[in-house]
């Protein structure tokens, strides 16, 4: 199975939507990769810049509640997956957005949002480790280090543990 | 103990229980857009995989932007319109026979009470309205469902949303479902089907049913649902009149699939709209809403009226029962995008295109054009679109827009004061 982590990076906002993380008009475009330069372009947000060298190092995305709402659109998903992006921690995501990521074979976290608030109040580069197996989270800071536990839905875990659900469809129906 | 009507449906649907809380069901209908269906197509193909599960049960269009505005969207067309032919997809709509997915698909009879049905749009949710399960997916489902007909969901709990109370004059639809999620917001029903029940919805014709399940998602939900009854027979009749013997036997069997009085619901709310006021959203989310009159006066600079929430015959009537012998303010641009072509067509007959064009209008073909802001009237930084649309987020329409959501009464109204009005001040 994939490994999931690494450098991390911050979205201080609920309700991101999916206009946000890719604007409409890169829908146009027929190949993932051409998204990867747009992606979060719109977001207008206070120490957030998309171009950023922290951005472009990412793995992992922390964020608070109903992210990923409105258009269904994939390429959202495909815009984090392209810039290697496969990890996205939030209290909540809309429904669409978080079995897109599943369906992809990535993850879309749920925390509670004390879990939530105590990764954001880490200070300086954050780093996040996922034990998919030990279903427990390990973000370390400057000095500080945390740990949390999540769990995932069985099914989530198995289109995870398949690559995706395309392949899971394949092989079961 | 009882069942809802979307327990109902999932029964008679279901393929697989990978775990207690995921479904597996089996699909009636797939809908294909050209925005979100290429991108799958293509990967079907690069894995060996390009074959579709059941031509009949595939209904393609080419709506968003059409006719094509630029090399890119008229790769994607070609993309569909090959695909399409490779299949021998009798239902695919192109060029001049294309509207808004979620209009022109009921309107062909596609979707039936009972149904499973997905797509890769968000608002298909829209088509609860017959009483079916019609969810937005990804594109990864898309093309899970393309190939092998089936879909997987968490299993969805149900909000009953009961609506009572008699419609006031000026008010319609639209106001309800943006009061609604008002009072919900925008994550109130996130993995929940919302249920809409009551004397108020009974009431309600097909359009107006379509136009409060299409803004369900806006509050989260994977659906909304309405029970299907007369109005819902009727409106089909054309298309099932050799299933039935006549119109009651239809409404009996479709009451079969209605919710059952002991059936359990997560919550419910009940609305009394008797005195509800035409409503408006201001700021980037669909729950920001208020009475229209609080905003009163406000300039705007264009209005739109059209898309899959307002684009209908019923909302083209209603917007020209205010334009009719009027002139639009000098400085707004009126833009109209009649639905589907049976829409527009329908409209040059009554006579509510001429209407339109008369005051001002730019009356433009179906499409989804400038409500996912990328062709025919998005907006340039800093101005503002009074719209019948669903979306008010950030650049929706076009980066540095702003979009308020209203319904067709009150767009119309805006755009002969050049102002946001409460419509009620010129109903004829
Ligand atoms: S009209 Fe707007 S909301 Fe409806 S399907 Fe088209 S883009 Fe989506």
């Amino acid at each position: 199975m994939k490994e999931f982590g690494g450098p991390t990076i911050f979205i201080d906002r609920d309700d991101i939507n999916t206009d946000e993380i890719i604007p409409a008009k890169y829908l146009t475009e027929i190949s993932k990769r051409a998204l990867k330069e747009h992606l979060l372009e719109d977001l207008h947000l206070d120490n957030f810049d998309p171009l950023s060298e922290t951005m472009q190092q990412a793995k992992v995305v922390v964020t608070r509640s109903n992210f990923g709402c409105g258009s269904s659109r994939e390429h959202a998903v495909w815009a984090f997956e392209v810039n290697d992006i496969n990890v996205v921690i939030g209290s909540s995501f809309a429904r669409i957005f978080r079995q897109n990521m599943f369906n992809c074979g990535i993850l879309a976290m749920e925390l509670s949002e004390q879990d939530i608030e105590s990764l954001f109040e880490l200070q300086g580069d954050v780093s996040i480790t996922v034990n998919m197996e030990k279903e427990e989270l390990t973000a370390i800071a400057n000095k500080n280090k945390i740990r949390c536990n999540f769990s995932l839905n069985t099914f989530d875990k198995k289109l995870v543990q398949s690559g995706g659900w395309l392949n899971y469809a394949d092989k079961n129906y | 103990m009882g069942q809802t009507i979307a327990e109902k449906i999932f029964a008679s649907h279901l393929r697989d229980m990978p775990t207690p809380g995921n479904m597996v069901l089996d699909l009636d209908v797939v809908m294909c857009h050209e925005i979100t269906t290429p991108i799958a197509i293509m990967d079907l193909m690069d894995k060996g995989m390009d074959s579709v599960f059941d031509a009949s049960k595939i209904k393609a269009v080419i709506d968003h932007v059409t006719p094509a505005k630029d090399s890119k969207t008229a790769t994607q067309a070609k993309i569909m319109r090959d695909w399409a032919k490779r299949h021998n997809l009798k239902d695919f709509f192109d060029v001049g026979r294309n509207g808004v997915c979620h209009a022109l698909f009921p309107e062909k009879g596609f979707i039936r009470p009972g149904y499973t049905i997905i797509m890769g749009d968000s608002h298909t949710c829209t088509h609860g309205a017959f009483g079916a399960f019609a969810a937005g997916v990804g594109t990864t489902d898309l093309e899970v469902g393309i190939y092998k007909g089936v879909c997987a969901f968490r299993v969805p709990k149900t909000m009953k949303i009961e609506v009572t109370g008699t419609m006031p004059n000026g008010v319609s639809a639209k106001d309800v479902i943006l009061f609604i999620i008002k009072e919900l917001t925008v994550n109130g029903a996130t993995d929940m089907i919302m249920e809409f029940r009551g004397e108020v919805i009974d009431s309600f014709n097909m359009s107006s049913r379509m136009t409060l399940c299409n803004m369900s998602v806006e509050a989260g939900a994977t659906s909304g649902i309405c029970m299907p009854d007369r109005i819902t027979a009727e409106y089909l009749w054309p298309f099932i009149k050799d299933e039935y013997k006549d119109i009651d036997e239809a409404v009996d069997n479709f009451t079969k699939l209605h919710s059952d009085d002991d059936a359990e619901y997560a919550a419910t709310h009940t609305f009394d709209i008797s005195n509800l006021e035409p409503q408006i959203t201001y700021d980037f989310k669909p729950d920001k809403v208020k009475n229209i009159k609080e905003m009163a006066g406000d300039r705007i600079d264009q209005v739109y009226i059209g898309s899959c929430t307002n684009g209908r015959i019923e909302d083209i009537r209603e917007a020209a029962s205010i334009l009719k012998g009027k002139t639009i303010a000098d400085h707004v641009r009126g833009i109209l995008t009649p639905a589907t072509p049976a829409i527009y067509s329908q409209a040059l007959e009554e006579g509510l295109i001429k209407i339109f064009m008369d005051c001002g209008f730019c009356v433009l073909n179906p499409t989804c054009g400038a409500c996912l802001g990328m062709s025919s009237g998005v907006l340039a930084e800093g101005e503002v679109c009074a719209s019948t649309t669903n979306r008010n987020f950030n650049g929706r329409m076009g980066k540095g827009g702003m979009v308020h959501l209203m319904s067709p009464l009150s767009a119309a109204a805006a755009a002969v004061t050049g102002v946001i009005t409460d419509p009620r001040d010129l109903l004829p």
